[in-house]
This record gives C-alpha cells, structure tokens and sequence, in this order.
C-alpha cells in the first residue's frame, strides 16, 4: 500500500472528474474526518485516516481490501472505475439517467440501457458525459457514458442505445471474486 | 556378307547391354513428374517412396529443351519459369515522393507523356527532344545569341546562358539531396536520442569502454533520469497531501475550455425549441398551458412523463442520500 503518485492521482482524478465534476473536492476535504486515496495491488481504495492506521499494521500479502476500492489501474497506466466506487458517485453525480423498471433487470444483467428503457435523464446532458444510472425509486444501480445528448435522445428510436453500460450492481453478483 | 552379319549382331549385343543397363535407371511412376524448366525444377506428385531413384523422364525433358551451340560450347535455351517461387526478401519500400511529387499530388498536376522524337522542321528529319543534337538545336552550342531587350549590351550573353545552365544543375543536385535526406530522416531526435542511449551501453562492458562520439555528453541521462523510484510514505502529512490533491483539482478545473461546444449548440437548439414552443402557445392556448403546470409538478406525473417527454430539470437527489452514504462507507 502506497500513496498514489501525481500522475495516478491525476489519473483517478481526471476519471472520477467525467461523473462527479468538481464535486471530487468533497471526497478529498472532508469536514467528518481524514480520507485519503492508497494504491494497494495496482487498485485504489479511497479510506479514512483511522483505517489506514489500521491497515497499515496488516502485512501486504495478507492485506485484501483497505477501505473502499474505486477502481484499478490498468497495465497500461490507464484508471478503470469500478462498480465499488457507485456509493461515492451516486450522491455527488452531476448526470443522471432513471431507467424504467422494466429495463432495470437488462442493465444489471449489464445490458446497455436503450431509450425504450430510458425514464428521465439530467438536461444538457452532453454525448459521452459519464452518468449514474438509477431507478425510478432513485436507487443507484449504476453508472456509464450517455451514448446521446439529452437532445438526441428525444429524436432516436426505441432501440437505441442511450448509455453505454460501464459498471453496475449485478457485478456484486456476477463478478463476487475479482471485486475488492 | 559375313562381315555385315557379324557387325549386325554387335550392334545388337551393345544395343541389348544398354538397355539392359537402363532397365536399372528407368522408373515408372503412376503420375507423370511436372517440368519447370525455367527453374530447373521437376515436381513429383507421386506419393514418396522409400528408395530414390534419379529418372529417365528428368533428361529426355531436357533434352527436348532447346539446344544451341557455339565455338567448343554447348548450352540449352530453357523456357520461361512457371513455377512461382516466393522471394526471399520482403518487396522492397515504394521510395517516398519527392518534394515536386507531393506538391503535384496536392494540386492535381498530371505528369504528361510526351514523346522523345520531335520533328525538326529545319533540319527535316526526326529528332531528340532534349539532349544531345536536339531539335531546335542545343541553345548553349548556338553560334549566335540574341541579347534581349533591356539587357546590358556589353554582357556576355554565352556566359549568362552558360552560368544559368550551372545554377539550375546546381540548383537540381541540390533539390536530389535534400529529397534524399528527406526520405531518410530519422523519425524524431528524441528517438534517436533514446536508440543512441540504448546501443551505448548495449556492449559487453555496459558502454564503459565504450568510445565517446563528438558531441556526445560525458554522462547519458539515463531513462528515469538518474533517479531511483520513490513513493511518498504511506503515513507522511496527511494534510499535505490533501492540499496538493486540492491544488490539483483547481489546476484541472482550470484547464477546461471556456466554451464548450456541445454544450453551447445544446443551449441554442434549446433556446429555439423553447421560442417555437412559446410561438405555438400563442396559438393554442389552452392546451399548452395546461401541459405546462403539469410539468412543473415535481416528482414523477403521470403514465405518459416517459421517455418521451423529458422535465426540464431533475430534483438534485444528492443532499439527503449523500450524507446517508458517506455514513455508511
């Protein structure tokens, strides 16, 4: 476990940027406590002081998870987002798209979501701006790229694809051994 | 007579004696073996035995080749080659153009064909185009030149065309170099910077004795820059850490555009939906007024507030949920 370097900072940064904007502010300064980002096995685990303290006392090999994983660096030095990070994103999510309860299951099943299962999306929403996807009862389930901009959307067909599908919490399910 | 029966037999006996020799060379194959004299290649299609023997087929196909002879030599004129054989090489690179072939590309000028023989009208008879005993007469081995109006009466005007003859070879063999240098140029400095650095140490010694070139510095900086890989303490400031993260979220939020396109399209094409909508109000009032209050309402109306038909503004549904996840991470 190690602090990040400026260019994985920036990395997660510039990534978290597409879904919360300049909200990521909040995640660094927080006024209940200390939390910082940790590069732990080539993943970033978003955690408080306290636990770190903690953590830090755990040897590497034996060390699974410390705090919350938001996502991994790829071998290319790339940062992906994973389903993890959505209890971060969904409160401070500056797009939002509400799929309809009966395109619920085909996104968790991790379908893109179509505009026939499209419910409400954010206005202004731009082409390719990460968004959070929820159900009409406003549960986070979600989060992607809005394959159309709010305009479009009004204008395509049934079957389009609306958001392009990046991570959801069928994962939790599907992908139990790799997320931590 | 008798002589001419004994001869006879002899004849026969060697005739026997030879083919009895060839009994022993002939092989019969089930497929007939494939000549590419060209090549000097036969193929056997026939399934491989285990002993080999050289054919009879193989010298009667050159034989039939072409023979021709000289002064105490004999050679066979073979056949055009029509087995393919692949070559051993890649095909070599089309050279790249030259500064006159890009030019002309771009603006669409065609090579013309134009032939070598011109008629010469002076001297009657067909001759080159350029070079030596050209048409029209080589302009530089003219007995007599014209000194063109405006021009100095006492220059020499054989050394002018003389001297702009040497320029414009000169002025060619440069424009070939530089096309030359320009097709062989190193894709980038930094790159043969790093080729540089790479084959110097890629000796025995690790480049230590290896010569320096001329303007080589003393020391090569080494990929990482001489340094070795360091990561700040997993428990160092905490409180500095926070501010450089800070100071590097106001640094990106700077670098944004200050107009974003899309969006700025987006806010005109809403604009205009909004004025047709208010110029269509006008006309039928009632109705959109009524569709209008409905909107307004929050929270999710009725069956038909799908898709379709998107509000304008969702309710921020961060606050309250906000504080409850941050709770519970």
């Amino acid at each position: 476990m190690r602090p990040l370097t400026e260019a994985e900072t920036r990395a997660v940064f510039e990534k978290l940027s597409k879904y919360i904007g300049e909200n990521i502010q909040l995640l660094v300064d927080r006024p209940d406590g200390t939390y910082c980002f940790r590069l732990h096995r080539d993943r970033v685990y978003y955690l408080s002081e306290k636990l770190l303290k903690l953590a830090a006392s755990v040897p590497r090999d034996s060390l699974v998870a410390p705090g919350t994983c938001f996502g991994k660096f790829t071998k290319s030095q790339k940062f992906r987002l994973s389903v993890t990070a959505l209890d971060f994103l969904a409160p401070y999510a500056k797009y939002k798209v509400w799929v309809k309860p009966g395109s619920e299951q085909s996104f968790l099943y991790g379908n893109h979501v179509l505009k026939s299962g499209l419910g409400r999306i954010t206005e202004s929403t731009a082409q390719y701006q990460g968004v959070v996807v929820y159900s009409m009862a406003d549960v986070p389930l979600g989060f992607g790229v809005a394959a159309k901009s709010t305009q479009e959307c009004r204008k395509v067909d049934p079957l389009a694809i609306v958001v392009f599908h990046q991570a959801d919490v069928g994962e939790y399910v599907r992908n139990e051994d790799t997320l931590t | 007579a008798p002589g001419r029966s004994v001869e006879k037999a002899v004849l026969a006996a060697a005739e026997e004696q030879e083919a009895e020799k060839r009994r022993s060379i002939t092989v019969e194959k089930e497929l007939e073996l494939e000549f590419d004299l060209g090549n000097l290649l036969a193929l056997d299609r026939n399934p491989p035995r285990r002993r080999r023997c050289a054919g009879g087929p193989r010298r009667e196909a050159l034989s039939a080749a072409e023979r021709a002879g000289g002064a105490g030599a004999r050679w066979a004129q073979l056949p055009e080659p029509t087995f393919r054989l692949p070559r051993e090489k890649p095909p070599p690179k089309p050279r790249p153009p030259t500064r006159w072939e890009q030019f002309a590309r771009l603006k669409g000028i065609r090579r013309k064909k134009k032939t070598s023989l011109v008629w010469d009208e002076q001297a009657k008879e067909w001759r080159r185009r350029w070079g030596y005993r050209r048409a029209g007469g080589d302009p530089s081995r003219a007995w007599l030149a014209e000194v063109p109006a405006g021009a100095d009466p006492e220059e020499d005007q054989f050394a002018r065309l003389r001297r702009e003859k040497r320029e414009r070879v000169a002025r060619n063999e440069l424009n070939r170099l530089r096309n030359l240098a320009r097709a062989h140029r190193a894709a980038d400095r930094d790159e043969l910077r790093q080729v540089a650095r790479v084959a110097r140490v890629s000796t025995a010694s690790l480049g230590r004795f290896q010569p320096r070139l001329p303007k080589e510095p003393s020391e090569l900086p080494s990929r990482s820059g001489g340094k070795k890989r360091r990561f700040e303490p997993l428990l160092g400031n905490l409180a500095a850490e926070r501010s450089r993260q800070l100071e590097m979220l106001r640094d990106m939020g700077k670098k944004k555009p200050v107009l974003d396109i899309t969006r700025a399209v987006n806010k005109q094409l809403r604009q205009e939906e909004a004025e047709a909508a208010a110029a269509n109000k006008g006309k039928k009032q009632s109705k959109r007024g009524k569709r209008g209050r409905r909107q307004q309402r929050p929270g999710r109306s009725g069956k038909k507030s799908g898709a379709r038909r998107q509000p304008q503004q969702q309710k921020p549904a961060g606050g309250g949920t906000g504080g409850g996840k941050r709770k519970k991470a």
